[in-house]
């Protein structure tokens, strides 16, 4: 197949595994995430992506694996790596009662942005929504308080990105504009992104590589036109809700047939 | 620690404030209305007594005056919390490059803005109202403003771990915690008139000394160095404390995987 990745290595996981109650919402999860490459998590609800991310980011301690960024283990360095990355997804917000411009110079002042005024302008200005800028926060619809996320998300430059589901509640139309955006800013920084979406189109835009997951466990990885190719289906999405229907029928017990 | 950092997140309470009057009027409303009503009492026990009163309505505002500033310094450090769960900010702060001790740094701060705002309202208040002039409680108190400060700071703390670990349905903690402290520190009586078996308890918290201390020093006007280093030293052990907890809380959480559920609840 491809010949291997030589561009640095920015983010890996190793076996990464996490139980909640027993329950393994990931299963020995490896994977590497190269320097200007934006890699999709895919899977049906509840297949691990978030808990992928929120173990990625810190947030939740794996319960085995090892996790390392731009070469570091993460826990010891969270501090450092968070300040060479950002996050941002359709659920976590700016909050509400502050105007946009405020919510981006704070978030500015922390990260140690060199000329946060500029800065913010330059970011309103690239996802077309200058006209935020004095808003309430809160009072912003789903779409435009998604862009003024990605702004936040861009402040300090990241070399390490992660969106969950970030064009979740946008139309078409601002769907698409953001997907060009991430990625000629990503293609310009050379950022490394892992983006979770359940929107095909999405993955198929933004992706140079996805991984599907299923109840925690990788079932495929590839480009997504080499995942088509190897499949039965025509298309991505149907190869998604094969793997999501398949897996389920092989591991259900099909105690039901008695009904 | 970065200052940066923390100024940023102060800020960020900065514009809370300027942005939503109602909060001021909250920082100003209640010790007013805690100072007039006591203020009316005080002076009314003053007027059917005798002389030996003298001196009360004295204790009893400063006690009013000091009782506000714990509740105010811990307020800051727990409402600060609150306000990134409520705005469901508290993700983005976990995933910036924030360390724990830069975060409460900065709620610490915004505890002694609003510790400040409160003074100057309610010393205005009691010098026009009551011609009770804070400044004629001498300058030694202000060691023991201090002292009380950095015990609400703990409380805080504290407040805010019992909310990371119990969830919201734990929020009116942090307007329920000083107060479930207050009858045994002391606050409007002495320790010699608390009963017998409930006095060493008191001399559990830095707040008693720090009552205690107010008292003599009003009374003699001369320092009271025992009750200032005894309120020091348990506050060293409480902050320490408190701050073990809060991050011990913290990881647990993590390793629970609930951080994120709480803050995006
Ligand atoms: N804190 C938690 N406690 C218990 N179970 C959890 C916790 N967090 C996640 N899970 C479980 O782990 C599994 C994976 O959840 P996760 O949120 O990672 O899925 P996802 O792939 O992001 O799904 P979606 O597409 O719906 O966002 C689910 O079964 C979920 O119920
Ligand atoms: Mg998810």
């Amino acid at each position: 197949m491809s010949a291997p990745d030589t561009r640095e290595v920015i983010l890996e996981a190793r076996e990464l595994t996490r139980e909640f109650d027993g329950v393994k919402a990931l299963d020995r999860f490896s994977f590497k995430l190269h320097r200007g490459e934006v890699l999709g998590l895919l899977g049906a609800n509840g297949a691990g992506k978030t808990t992928a991310m929120n173990c990625l980011l810190g947030l939740t301690l794996p319960t085995s694996g090892e996790l390392t960024a731009f070469g570091l283990p993460l826990q010891a360095n969270r501090i450092k790596i968070l300040q060479r990355s950002n996050f941002s997804s359709a659920y976590t917000a700016l909050p509400g009662n502050l105007l946009v411009w405020q919510n981006l110079l704070v978030f500015a002042r922390i990260y140690g942005v060199p000329n946060p005024k500029k800065k913010i302008a330059e970011l309103l200005e690239l996802l077309e929504i200058p006209h935020l800028q004095k808003r309430v926060t809160g009072q912003l619809s789903a779409g435009e308080s998604t862009r003024v996320n990605l702004c936040k998300a861009f402040l300090n430059d990241p070399e390490l990105l992660m969106l969950d589901e970030p064009t979740a509640s946008l139309d078409p139309d601002i769907a698409d504009k953001v997907r060009k955006v991430v990625r000629k800013v990503q293609r310009e920084r050379s950022i490394a992104i892992l983006y979770t979406s359940h929107n095909m189109r999405d993955i198929e835009e933004v992706c140079d590589r996805v991984i599907f997951l299923h109840k925690g466990k990788i079932v495929r990885e590839g480009t997504p036109s080499d995942i088509v190719a190897q499949s039965s289906s025509d298309n991505l999405e149907d190869v998604f809700i094969k793997i999501a229907r398949d897996g389920e029928i092989l591991d259900e017990p099909k105690k039901d047939s008695a009904v | 620690m970065n200052f940066r950092i923390i100024s940023a997140l102060v800020m960020r309470h900065l514009f809370l404030y300027s942005r939503t009057p109602m909060r001021m009027v909250e920082l100003v409303f209640w010790p007013l209305v805690d100072l007039v009503v006591w203020g009316n009492v005080t002076v009314f026990i003053q007027k059917n007594s005798d002389a030996k009163f003298g001196g009360f309505i004295l204790f009893f505002l400063g006690a009013m005056i000091l009782w506000d500033i714990l509740f105010r310094a811990q307020q800051g450090v727990a409402i600060s919390f609150l306000e990134d769960v409520w705005t469901r900010n508290l993700l983005n702060i976990f995933v910036a490059p924030v360390r724990t001790a830069e975060y409460l740094s900065s709620t610490f701060v915004v505890g002694f803005l609003r510790i400040l705002i409160t003074c100057v309202v309610m010393s205005l208040v009691s010098w026009i109202g009551y011609s009770f002039n804070i400044f004629q409680l001498q300058w030694w108190l202000v060691p023991f403003f201090l002292n009380l400060m950095v015990f609400g700071w703990a409380l805080g703390m504290i407040s805010t771990a019992l909310i990371l670990r119990w969830g919201q349905a734990a929020e009116s903690l942090a307007w329920a915690v000083p107060f479930f402290i207050q009858p045994v520190v002391c606050v409007f009586y002495r320790v010699e008139d608390m009963p017998a078996w409930s006095q060493p308890i008191a001399w559990l918290f830095p707040a008693t000394p720090i009552f205690e201390g107010m008292r003599e020093v009003m009374k003699t006007g001369s320092m009271s160095w025992n009750h200032l280093w005894l309120a020091a030293g348990l506050n060293v052990i409480y902050l320490s404390l408190a701050g073990w907890l809060f991050v011990w809380v913290l990881n647990l959480t993590r390793k629970r995987g609930l951080l994120t559920k709480f803050a995006t609840q």
